[in-house]
């Protein structure tokens, strides 16, 4: 088989698998936060069962992401060395400051957490959750600017010498806009997973009538932090649509399935069937004005098409085909002052010759056919798209639906009146974890056929590793992973069932008041 | 600073990194190895697994930044050596998976064959770095057969079979002596009774495999060909390892220590320390300590042996990765070294304090009424 499809294939499996597990960790550790706050500050001991019992959880939940990280770091490597040779000297340095500032906190702290409460004050143990929280938060910021920068190659430039990438701005790449939008909808988008996972399980234990004092609390928190952060996803998801519509327009287009321009400010398609042959979306609901407010904040500026993207690849293509051919002839003239100079006019494009790789190794040689192929690639998957893109959105707005509704209950106190409630709360447990996999597709799916944007083709950035190797260590971790996920599962669904009391080893500690219901 | 200086010190910090996880992580590989010998019941093991339940999670991040380190500072022996070293990466990373599990998992059902299948899987997840960590450092010192394309791809002829040569399997067992040493010297301090009576009881065998078996590789070494620079490479040469020229040698790797005799106090340090784990055994923490001295020394002595060489090539010499010509952009260097010089005092501060928390032996009464204990 293809050595670039089973490395994509692994890398996808590998990131959508460590990702379920991701979410719920930046989300629960901040909850817990919360509640440890309400006991430090009330002496409440029923808030410090809260805590434990959720801890007990996140502990769970914790192993998963840890064990199924390391994954990611080493794949880089194995599966993606010149990836790593290209881009290293931009892409590890955010990757090591994450294991420097964050994931080194986190990690040394997560063992107090569970061992320290006898042997800390309440205040030290209080410390040492806001470690965790703020260490896995973060480690979400570092590798979202990792993540940033492939989506939006800031502050670096091409060195011939050493024929990689390299750092020319390093507050260019940790200031990225694309970086700072995808951080906070991200870790939004986590607190949001923490919080539908409090209120579906508290949802259940009040449904079964049992462990009401410590359901209706949780229900409080989850409902309060888990409305904010429905919001801030879907406002910084707006805002990630317009600064990918600033480099990333492909990607925009084709999660419209946009393929002429149109006459600005360009409408959105609320839904529709893209038709790939026919280059057309048949059966669209379009709402005037939205896409061009959207992605250009203006009502002039035009939203391009995937045609017209198509043509500018073309142009392009040809532009860079000079940096390779220069680049070729600088590596045996390497003092020659004028080719470096030529080098430095297209090498903004030097990328976009890369992709022609695929279809013609040697580039130099390639014909126009080769051209208008390389050309067409550069578009990504319609159809996954423009879904992915729909079904994550409504996610998103049923979750404000869902928050506004548990706010508004918990503030009347009528939390655990309503069977329809508790039941709809159950049910969406396991759509936090569709819309965070569907926002990858739509992220890392819609970014191809670029492994950074503009500069290094996907297809080239694989190791020249043997394929069976790649196949095997795929192998390996389908078995590895679906026996763990049993594993994981069990365990939840059995603390779950035990609940509190039993989890704990002690009823619950008695509340000295009573959230009317 | 100068491009020289900044890429000795990320050549000082990458054996810096690796000797932090070596001397923390190595006691919970080396645990994990003893786990069958030490305990043999369900509350030793348990007795066990407590005393690295709460450091190993931070402990293994040395390694974790052992890995980014070497991306963010060494780009081309990452790309190297993950994609060189495929499959025997494939089974260190095995381990980690499952290792967190095997600790975290094993107590949360009370179900004997669920704890027995997460004790097995305990011990193989110790076993293995232990040992693929030495046989890769032998390796190093063979060469392995890669080169660069003149985009700089990077390509190898490594199998795994090619790498369990003769004296790559003599540093193997030389580092899974070592860290079983540094484990049992952990046990002894961090447990009582039986538990802490049979690790200290492996101390004297441990150790002296690892002295007799750290001679014969250094013997062994002596009669090694060796790697050496034959073209001028200035020290602030653009990171390109295809522009210099290398030749094998005869005692090649002793090269550095005939300039420099200093040197040879590395090796002696190693073995100090191992004698001091036995001679100290009764004073548990200056056991470990010796321990402790004798991982650190040890990749001290490699690492000093090889400089300037990182991952040498077999098969076209002049391929061969150094400090001088694989490592990351002069700004990078500098950046990532600021970050250096923040965190790392940090984060030893408040590794030191949880480790003070969490002194003292853990005993059956602390994690038998716990139910966060693993």
């Amino acid at each position: 088989m293809d050595i670039v499809l089973l490395s994509r294939l692994q890398f996808a499996i590998t990131a959508l698998y460590h990702f379920l597990f991701v979410p719920l960790t930046l989300g629960l550790s901040l909850i817990l936060l919360i509640t440890e706050c309400v006991y430090v500050m009330t002496g409440r001991a029923i808030w410090r069962d809260i805590t434990k019992f959720w801890g007990t959880l996140f502990g769970i939940n914790f192993a998963m992401g840890v064990a199924t990280g390391i994954t990611m770091e080493f794949q880089f490597g194995t599966n993606w060395a010149y990836y790593a040779h290209y881009v290293g000297d931009v892409f590890g340095a955010p990757l090591a400051i994450e294991g420097l500032m964050a994931f080194f906190l986190e990690a040394t702290l997560v063992g107090l957490f569970f061992f320290g409460w006898e042997r800390l004050s309440k205040v030290g143990h209080l410390v040492v959750t806001a470690g965790v929280a703020i260490g896995s938060n973060f480690s979400a910021l570092w590798i979202l600017i990792a993540n940033g920068w492939m989506q939006f190659p800031v502050g670096a430039k091409f060195n011939p010498d050493t024929m990689r990438m390299e750092v020319s701005d390093f507050m260019a790449v940790l200031f990225n806009p694309v970086a700072q939008d995808k951080f906070v909808h991200t870790v939004a988008a986590g607190y949001v997973t923490g919080s539908v996972f409090v209120l579906a399980i508290s949802a259940l234990y009040l449904l079964q009538k049992r462990h009401r004092p410590l359901a209706l609390r949780s229900m409080t928190v989850a409902a309060s932090f888990g409305l904010a952060s429905a919001l801030c996803v879907i406002v910084l998801g707006d805002e990630s649509g317009y600064t990918a519509s600033v480099n990333q327009k492909m990607k925009i287009a084709a999660i419209e399935a946009m393929w002429n321009t149109e006459p600005a400010p360009a409408s959105f398609t609320l839904i529709g069937v893209p038709d790939l042959k026919g280059r057309k979306t048949d059966y669209a609901i379009k709402i005037p004005w939205v896409l061009g407010l959207i992605t250009t904040r203006t009502v002039d500026k035009q939203v391009p098409g995937i045609d017209d993207l198509v043509k500018l690849a073309d142009t392009r293509i040809r532009s860079g085909r000079i940096a390779y051919d220069t680049l070729t002839k600088l590596r045996n003239d390497r003092r020659n002052a004028a080719l470096r100079a030529q080098l430095d006019e297209h090498v903004g494009d030097l990328g976009y010759a890369l992709l022609l790789k695929r279809f013609r190794p040697d580039v130099e040689h390639a014909s126009e056919a080769d051209i208008a192929k390389a050309a067409q690639s550069t578009i990504p998957n319609v159809p996954v798209l423009f879904w992915s893109f729909r079904l994550m959105v409504a996610c998103g707005f049923w979750f404000v639906l869902l928050f506004g509704t548990a706010f508004y209950l918990s503030a009347t106190r009528r939390l655990a009146r309503y069977r329809w409630f508790l039941v709809a709360a159950l049910l969406s447990l396991p759509l936090p974890w569709l819309a965070a996999e569907l926002g990858w597709v739509v992220a890392e799916y819609g970014r191809q056929p670029w492994v950074i944007e503009g500069v290094l083709p996907t297809a080239l950035g694989v190791s020249s590793t043997s394929s069976g190797n790649v196949l095997f260590s795929l192998l390996g971790f389908v078995l590895f992973y679906s026996g763990l996920a049993v594993a994981d599962l069990y365990l939840m669904v059995k603390y779950i069932r035990l609940g509190p009391d039993q989890t704990l080893g002690h009823p619950v500690a008695a509340p000295r008041d009573m959230v009317a219901a | 600073m100068s491009y020289e200086l900044l890429r000795l010190i990320w050549w000082a910090l990458l054996g810096i990194l690796l000797i932090a996880f070596a001397v923390t992580d190595g006691f919970d590989l080396g645990s994990a190895v003893l786990l069958p010998y030490v305990a043999r019941n369900d509350n030793e093991r348990r007795q066990v697994i407590n005393t690295i339940g709460p450091v190993w999670e931070g402990n293994q991040v040395w390694f974790v930044l052992g890995g980014g380190a070497i991306f963010a500072a060494w780009p081309a022996l990452y790309a190297a050596s993950f994609s060189g070293f495929y499959l025997a990466m494939f089974a260190v990373l095995a381990a980690l998976i499952f290792r967190p599990l095997s600790i975290v998992y094993r107590s949360k059902l009370a179900d004997p064959r669920w704890r027995s299948w997460w004790d097995g899987t305990f011990f193989v997840t110790g076993i293995i770095p232990s040992l693929v960590f030495g046989v890769a450092f032998g390796n190093l010192f063979l060469g392995v057969p890669f080169g660069f394309d003149v985009e700089l791809r990077f390509h190898s002829e490594i199998t795994l079979l090619s790498l369990l040569r003769p004296f790559p399997l003599l540093t193997g067992v030389m580092s899974l002596s070592m860290l079983m040493l540094h484990g049992a010297t952990w046990l002894s301090l961090k447990t009582d009774s039986a538990v802490s009576a049979r690790a200290k009881a492996a101390i004297p065998y441990l150790a002296g495999t690892f002295i007799i078996v750290f001679v014969l590789s250094g013997i062994w070494l002596l009669a090694l060909d060796g790697y050496v620079i034959t073209s001028r490479l200035s020290h602030d040469a653009v990171s390109n390892p295809m522009l210099k020229t290398v030749i094998l040698v005869p005692r090649g790797w002793l090269s550095n220590a005939g300039l420099h005799p200093a040197l040879w106090l590395a090796p002696l340090l190693a073995l100090g320390g191992a004698f001091a784990a036995i001679l100290l055994r009764n004073r548990p923490l200056l056991s470990f300590i010796g321990s402790a001295l004798a991982c650190a020394a040890t990749i001290a002595t490699a690492g000093l042996a090889l400089f300037p060489f990182l991952l040498p090539s077999s098969s076209e010499p002049n391929a061969s990765l150094t400090v001088w010509d694989a490592s990351s952009s002069k700004l990078t260097l500098e950046i990532m070294l600021g970050a250096v010089l923040i965190f790392l005092p940090l984060i030893l501060a408040y590794t030191g304090w949880v480790y003070r928390v969490m002194r003292g032996p853990v005993q059956v009464r602390d994690f038998s009424g716990d139910p966060g204990a693993y």
